[in-house]
């Protein structure tokens, strides 16, 4: 069983982001992650991986050289090895990182499954698994919150509004965007941590793997705080019954209800 | 003039009313000429009422002698087939949950960027703005490829009425290969429940709900607000509500005209997913709960007592 996780290096998501210029945030002093989805991703494929009872886990990421440092932890939970792809682009366009991401696997091995995050939280594209599938021409099924795998099929279901769930079948094997609900991923022990930092991660340039210069869709021309309400106006009414009155007067009066 | 294609959503049989601000969007100012896809249902049935909304054409979608529904794949690429037969400069979708699927599929096809979950569109600058870091920031971004493809964040774009006069087509894609991913079953929700994502109201409880029988208060209150229920990630993760009525960074994105959070403290991950409502009441019985500095409204005082009277209140000012 050979499973490769695309996992991304991205800001944590409570750390604040500090905009600089136009169009750039400040890095400085930030703290990366695993993209959250990507966890749930990784969780799946070790425990495909621990059934089976031989193969491997591998990450893929493209990323900065300080991404290694983010792949250690998706290592420790149980990964045998990564693969980095240089970018220092922040805002890598999909097309490039999906390219990047087949070309990097590819030369690595032959995928039995591959597993994603449904979105990355920075940028919320919520498209590499759709390219990354194209790339290979495998079948993909993305915000999966369950999955079955048997004799070369592959059962996932989806939420598809209002609690109503998708079962989709595909052959493996396949790409799966993963998020909450496929699984509780593990908490890595101390041991694991300690392991992981021998675990080996291969480099490669863009240009190795023959992909292009990124283009330049990803990029935003402007980034701009989303600026926060100031304070709620309070109901003060001296009973709730006064309270919740003057709400819904205060509501109605300027047309929200 | 810029032709701009859009696929609908209907419902049982009827057009979904989130798509008239997905319409709305597509349109500009009234720059473009719009056609809408329909897959479900008659496009006969749907023309009066995208017509009302600027749409000239309605095009019913099909997959020669199969069914166009049993997989996001065929959906997608009869899209992609339609994008090339009405010569379309730009192809729209709402950010659903199929839409996102079938939109992730279209862009991987035509291999064209993907512009997803906008909130608004500047056809003459050709950018649009979308959410960055759950929430945090707001990215202005360009409109590349051809065609441009992208998805509108449900109730992000106030709908305006603009009839014209519409006429129906059918269009049989060619998708010559089988579908790779097919649709086996459809689980209906346990309950009828309205999708958070695209109710124009959302009642909310956090962790002091305290059982999952608690949300039957909310939900009274919601059927006379016309809301669907949320839930924040603490009571999901108590055992209160099912994760799909989890609001937040690992749960829904929700853009609802009014939010009204009970018992919630107001937690980053909770605000990065129900930040663009356009109003946010809270109610919680701590004076210096971090929600009242970031919301409009607020009712100090206990949910358990608030709530119910607030549905009271409600049902009797409906009534007059
Ligand atoms: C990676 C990550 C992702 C996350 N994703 C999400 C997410 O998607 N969604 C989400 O919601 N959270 C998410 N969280 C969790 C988030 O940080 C908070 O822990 C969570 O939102 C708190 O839920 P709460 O407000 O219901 O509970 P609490 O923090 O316990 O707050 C309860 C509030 O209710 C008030 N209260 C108590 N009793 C009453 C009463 N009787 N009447 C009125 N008010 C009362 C209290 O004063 C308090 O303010 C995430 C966290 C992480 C680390
Ligand atoms: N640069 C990247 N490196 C590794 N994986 C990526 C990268 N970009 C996207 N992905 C994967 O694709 C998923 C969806 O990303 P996105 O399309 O950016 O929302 C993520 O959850 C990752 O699993």
């Amino acid at each position: 069983m050979q499973v490769y996780v695309c996992a991304k290096h991205v800001p944590d998501t409570a750390a604040n982001i500090k905009i600089k210029g136009e169009n750039d945030y400040d890095t400085t002093g930030l703290k990366f992650v695993v993209n959250p989805y990507d966890e749930y991703g990784l969780e799946e494929a070790v425990r495909l991986v621990e059934k089976a009872g031989k193969g491997e886990v591998v990450i893929v990421t493209v990323g900065p050289a300080q991404a290694a440092n983010t792949m250690r932890s998706a290592l420790a939970m149980g990964a045998a090895r990564g693969i980095l792809v240089k970018s220092d682009d922040k805002f890598l366009d999909s097309r490039t990182a999906a390219r990047a991401l087949k070309a990097a696997i590819e030369k690595d091995g032959s995928p039995d499954m591959i597993f994603t995050g449904k979105t990355s939280v920075d940028t919320e594209g919520s498209q590499t698994p759709y390219r990354v599938a194209r790339e290979f021409d495998f079948p993909v099924a993305n915000e999966i919150s369950a999955l079955e795998i048997q004799d070369g099929k592959a059962t996932a279901e989806r939420e598809i509004g209002g609690g109503a769930r998708e079962v989709l079948e595909m052959s493996t094997p396949c790409v799966i965007g993963a998020t909450k609900g496929l699984n509780e991923p593990r908490y890595p022990k101390f041991p694991d941590i300690m392991k992981a930092k021998k675990k080996e991660i291969k480099e490669f340039e863009l240009a190795d793997l023959g992909i292009d210069a990124p283009a330049s869709d990803g990029a935003p021309v402007k980034l701009e705080p989303v600026p926060e309400r100031s304070g709620a106006k309070i109901m003060q009414g001296g009973s709730v019954r006064e309270s919740v009155e003057e709400l819904v007067k205060t509501l109605k009066d300027s047309k929200v209800l | 003039m810029p032709k701009t294609g859009v696929l609908i959503e209907t419902e049982n049989g009827g057009v979904k009313a989130i798509n008239y601000g997905l319409l709305t969007a597509a349109m500009g100012n009234k720059e473009n000429e719009v056609i809408a896809f329909i897959t479900q249902n008659d496009a006969a049935e749907a023309k009066d009422d995208l017509a009302a909304y600027g749409v000239s054409k309605v095009v019913q979608l099909k997959v020669g002698s199969g069914d166009i529904n049993s997989s996001p794949d065929l959906c997608a690429r009869a899209l992609a087939a339609a994008v090339e037969e009405f010569e379309l400069d730009h192809i729209a979708g709402l950010a659903t949950a199929p839409g996102r699927d079938i939109f992730g599929r279209l862009g991987a096809i035509l291999d064209v960027p993907l512009v997803s979950d906008i909130q608004s569109i500047d056809y003459g600058a050709e950018t649009a703005v979308k959410s960055h870091f759950s929430g945090k920031t707001m990215a202005t971004v360009k409109l590349e490829g051809s065609p441009v493809v992208f998805t509108v964040r449900p109730n992000a774009v106030d709908p305006v009425e603009n009839p014209v006069d519409a006429e129906t087509a059918e269009f049989n894609a060619d998708v010559a290969d089988g579908p790779k991913v097919t649709v086996k079953e459809v689980k209906a929700s346990q309950q009828d429940k309205m999708e958070l994502t695209e109710a124009p109201v959302i009642i909310t409880g956090g962790r002091p709900i305290g059982a999952p029988d608690n949300y039957k208060m909310l939900d009274e209150c919601a059927e006379v607000l016309g809301a669907a229920v949320g839930a924040s990630r603490a009571s999901v993760d108590a055992g209160f509500a099912p994760h799909s009525m989890q609001v937040g960074q690992t749960g829904k994105t929700v853009s609802p005209n009014l939010y009204i959070a009970c018992g919630v403290s107001g937690a980053v991950q909770h605000f990065a997913g129900m930040k663009t409502s356009k109003v946010i009441v809270a109610i919680n019985n701590d004076k210096d709960a971090p929600i009242f500095e970031k919301c409009d409204y607020g009712i100090i005082g206990d949910m358990f007592e608030v709530v119910p009277v607030l549905t009271e209140v409600l049902k009797a000012s409906e009534e007059k």
